[in-house]
């Protein structure tokens, strides 16, 4: 089935095949693969995508009921090279081992961070719940969170 | 496979009236998990997270919640039951609660679904619609099964809905961790002081919600005693008995998450503690 969505501000038309889901479009139609694929029953988060504006997991969305919306990868969040403060902040806070979650980490860091600029530790932990990463132990993650809610909006 | 995107209720009654073998989508947090391992293979999808008349949420006493609520709108929004809002924030992660709907998990029916203890104990009514027109139905009378509801194929769940019960509720589940955890058992308790009536509904120990009629019973044998309209902390030993008697209603099973005697001694547990919790709430 051919789609069209609004993907990190461009229009795109995709193929999505029956039972595909909005992640496997992504990365295999659009070549944006980010987003990582990984228990595809939304519970590890590797996925995370921004869908009209809502974190959520592209593996739980059917791909082509996506049409029209508008989604948001994290291929939108650097510029060229250069890094987004989330990005920047988990690559100084030493936040990555793997490197497998942190696309998924980095996009629910952006959400939460567009809603609550300061967030306390609890209210990172709670909105990071659906993100597991098996490498760091998440101390990291934590502080990279911080960095980057300091490096955005404590000037 | 067909997809077809749905914007009106209208709409949907058509295909399900005139298509066979329609699958309704809405947040997809179950029906993808179900499409991703090959274990379900629908034919007709029809997509209904657009519809936006099933995105109001009224309240003035009486309390009609639209079945594409989500869970995170239940959590920002005061939705008229402390319980369920408990119950939203137990369920999932941010991704799976900007997604997932109170329509799914009755339309799901899962016994481990964590607002159906709520709307049980709640005396909830679930709002069906059909190109035949709406009716209601208990939930008491709406679960027939794990997976299974009185839901026909032609029908739509709109919403739910419920008398506002007060403050004195609450919902508590036991599972391995807060986030992402299926729950081993769950138990809600509704005291509503003005209409004197006691709900309490398990999840996840039974093949269906089970509501706990001796509990029930005994805690407005408390409540008789000591005033319905004043908060009252219960003896140890009267929070204990009903915590005896909601564990003894549970017709709970062995399996992965938990075992049948952990399941009863948990929710002797939530039992004792959830009345503790909600007798001194005005």
């Amino acid at each position: 089935m051919r789609i069209k969505l609004t993907v990190n501000g461009d229009e795109r038309e995709a193929e999505a095949a029956d039972h595909e889901s909005l992640l496997t479009v992504l990365r295999e139609s659009l070549g944006l693969a980010g987003s990582k694929n990984a228990c595809e029953q939304g519970e590890c988060g590797s996925c995370s995508v921004l869908m009209d504006g809502e974190l959520v997991c592209a593996c739980l969305v059917l791909g082509a009921a996506a049409a029209g919306r508008r989604v948001q990868t994290v291929e939108s969040l650097s510029d060229g090279d250069r890094l987004h403060p989330i990005q920047r902040a988990f690559v100084d806070a030493g936040a990555v081992q793997c490197g497998f979650c942190t696309p998924g980490l980095v996009v629910a860091t952006y959400s939460l961070l567009k809603r609550n600029p300061e967030p306390s530790e609890q209210e990172v932990r709670e909105a990071l719940s659906g993100n597991i990463c098996r490498c760091t132990g998440y101390g990291k993650i934590l502080e990279a969170v911080d960095r980057a809610s300091s490096a955005m909006y404590r000037r | 496979m067909s997809v077809h995107i749905s914007r009106h209720v209208d709409d949907v009654l058509d295909n399900l009236s005139t298509r066979k073998d329609v699958t309704i989508l809405a947040g997809g947090t179950d029906l993808l998990v179900e499409i991703n391992f090959g274990r379900i293979r629908p034919s007709n999808i029809v997509a209904i997270d657009r519809v936006d008349e099933l995105k109001d949420h009224s309240r003035n006493g009486h309390i009609r919640m639209g079945a594409l609520v989500t869970y995170t709108r239940m959590l920002e929004t005061d939705v008229g039951s402390p319980a369920l809002q408990e119950a939203a924030r137990t369920i999932g992660s941010p991704q799976i609660r900007n997604a997932a709907t109170i329509g799914g998990n009755l339309g799901t029916c899962s016994p481990a679904g964590d607002t159906l203890p709520v709307l049980a104990a709640l005396e909830a009514t679930v709002v069906l619609r059909s190109k035949g027109g709406e009716r209601r139905v208990a939930f008491g009378d709406f679960m027939t099964g794990p997976k299974k509801s009185v839901r026909r194929p032609d029908e739509l769940i709109v919403a739910a809905e419920w008398e506002d019960a007060g403050e004195a509720q609450t919902y508590m589940f036991a599972a391995t961790r807060n986030a992402m955890a299926i729950s081993i058992s769950g138990l809600a308790l509704v005291v509503d002081r003005a209409r004197r009536r006691v709900g309490v509904g398990l999840g996840s120990c039974g093949p269906t919600i089970i509501r706990a009629t001796d509990a029930e019973r005994f805690a407005a044998g408390l409540f008789d005693e000591t005033g319905w309209d004043r908060p009252a902390r219960p003896s140890d030993a009267a929070a204990r008995e009903f915590g005896r008697l909601a564990a003894g209603a549970a017709k709970p099973i062995d399996d992965v998450r938990g075992t049948v005697a952990y399941r009863r001694h948990v929710l002797a547990v939530m039992g004792a503690r959830a009345l503790a919790r909600v007798a001194v709430v005005p």
